[in-house]
């Protein structure tokens, strides 16, 4: 097993924890196409030029992120 | 990651992909595997063939049956697959350069014969992994390394090829579709028959670079602002010359390759015995 399948992904918890935002990091490249098209502007630029989730609580689990991401680095959960 | 994801991906082999940054290739897999997902395929009954180029990657991350041929050579390694296991779920990836240039004689044959199979054209307008060359679909005027003062040629259409060679089944789709990306290839992929969908992608390394269009979100946003989905059309004279056309173009039923074999085969062993 390589170094990134032990590193834990970045989990970021909206407020009532029903929708949780998963970033593997080490598979980002920094392509912007996720922050650009979230219709809720949730996501934005880290200071490695990575994603992460600005305001998780307006996360309306669209999942645009999650199928429009190349790399396999974005994943949003949400609990029934 | 999801378990759903996971399960179809070489996770502990090749990952994170050699892609370039923003490349539409990874978006395609993305939603590819996410078809086979919501089609219930189990992973041993597909067969991925790909040729050479940057969209024949795809399949060495995806973890099912895969076969990577020579440059061209997709199409006549997957009929040799799917005629020796018909029952298989045979796929090929390629991108312009591979299927349309090289390859397109294969290309024109296998929808002759309408053998089932499902065939993905990546095109991104030029030739990526060699590094910016013109391809048989670069629009004309449009600049590449080979064509520094602009294209003389006019490109292929696609949708006409697969028409008149006698392919069944025809869409067109690009990487910011991506739900409508995922209904097409669902739509393909349970098809019987050859089908072909055109997936349009951007290329910002060489084709958005050479061309001034700005980055993947850039490129991305024309796609948006560009096509038209066949569906709204109602009047065929009123399609404006600059819009591309996406969707469903063309949905009709021939009689399949493998089935015409099969009963053949009895025939022929039943006069015998």
């Amino acid at each position: 097993m390589k170094k990134f399948l032990k590193e834990e992904p970045q989990i970021y918890f909206s407020n009532d924890n029903k929708k949780i935002i998963k970033v593997i990091k080490y598979f980002c490249k920094g392509c912007g196409i996720c922050i650009h098209f979230c219709p809720k502007k949730v996501l934005d630029w880290d200071k490695d030029f990575k994603v992460f989730a600005k305001n998780p609580n307006d996360c309306i689990a669209c999942y645009l992120c999650e199928l429009m991401c190349p790399d396999f680095a974005i994943f949003v959960e949400k609990e029934k | 990651m999801k378990e759903e994801i996971k399960n179809y991906l070489r996770l502990d082999e090749r990952f994170p992909h050699i892609l370039c940054p923003g490349c539409g290739i990874g978006t395609i897999a993305n939603i590819l595997i996410r078809t086979f997902n919501e089609l219930n395929l189990d992973k041993n009954n597909i067969c991925l063939v790909s040729g050479i180029g940057c969209s024949s990657r795809i399949p060495g991350y995806i973890d099912c049956d895969t076969f990577h041929t020579l440059h061209g050579r997709a199409i006549p390694c997957a009929i040799g697959v799917k005629l020796a296991r018909p029952y298989l779920k045979v796929i090929i990836i390629g991108g312009d350069g591979d299927i349309l240039a090289i390859g397109l004689s294969h290309f024109i044959h296998a929808a002759r014969r309408n053998i089932d199979l499902t065939v993905i054209i990546v095109n991104n307008y030029n030739y990526g992994m060699t590094g910016g060359q013109v391809s048989p679909t670069t629009p004309k005027g449009k600049f590449t390394y080979t064509t520094p003062y602009g294209n003389l040629e006019e490109e292929f259409n696609i949708y006409e090829i697969s028409k008149s060679a006698g392919a069944i089944f025809f869409a067109r789709s690009t990487t910011y579709h991506v739900t409508h990306l995922k209904k097409v290839l669902k739509k393909a992929l349970t098809k019987k028959g050859f089908s072909v969908v055109e997936i349009l992608s951007q290329c910002p390394t060489l084709y958005g670079r050479l061309n001034r269009l700005g980055d993947a979100v850039k490129m991305l946003e024309e796609f948006k602002n560009r096509t038209i989905d066949i569906s709204l059309i109602k009047e065929p004279g009123e399609i404006p010359s600059d819009k591309i056309i996406i969707g469903i173009l063309l949905d009709r039923e021939r009689e399949e390759y493998c089935e015409k074999y099969e009963r053949l085969r009895k025939a022929i062993n039943e006069k015998r015995d």
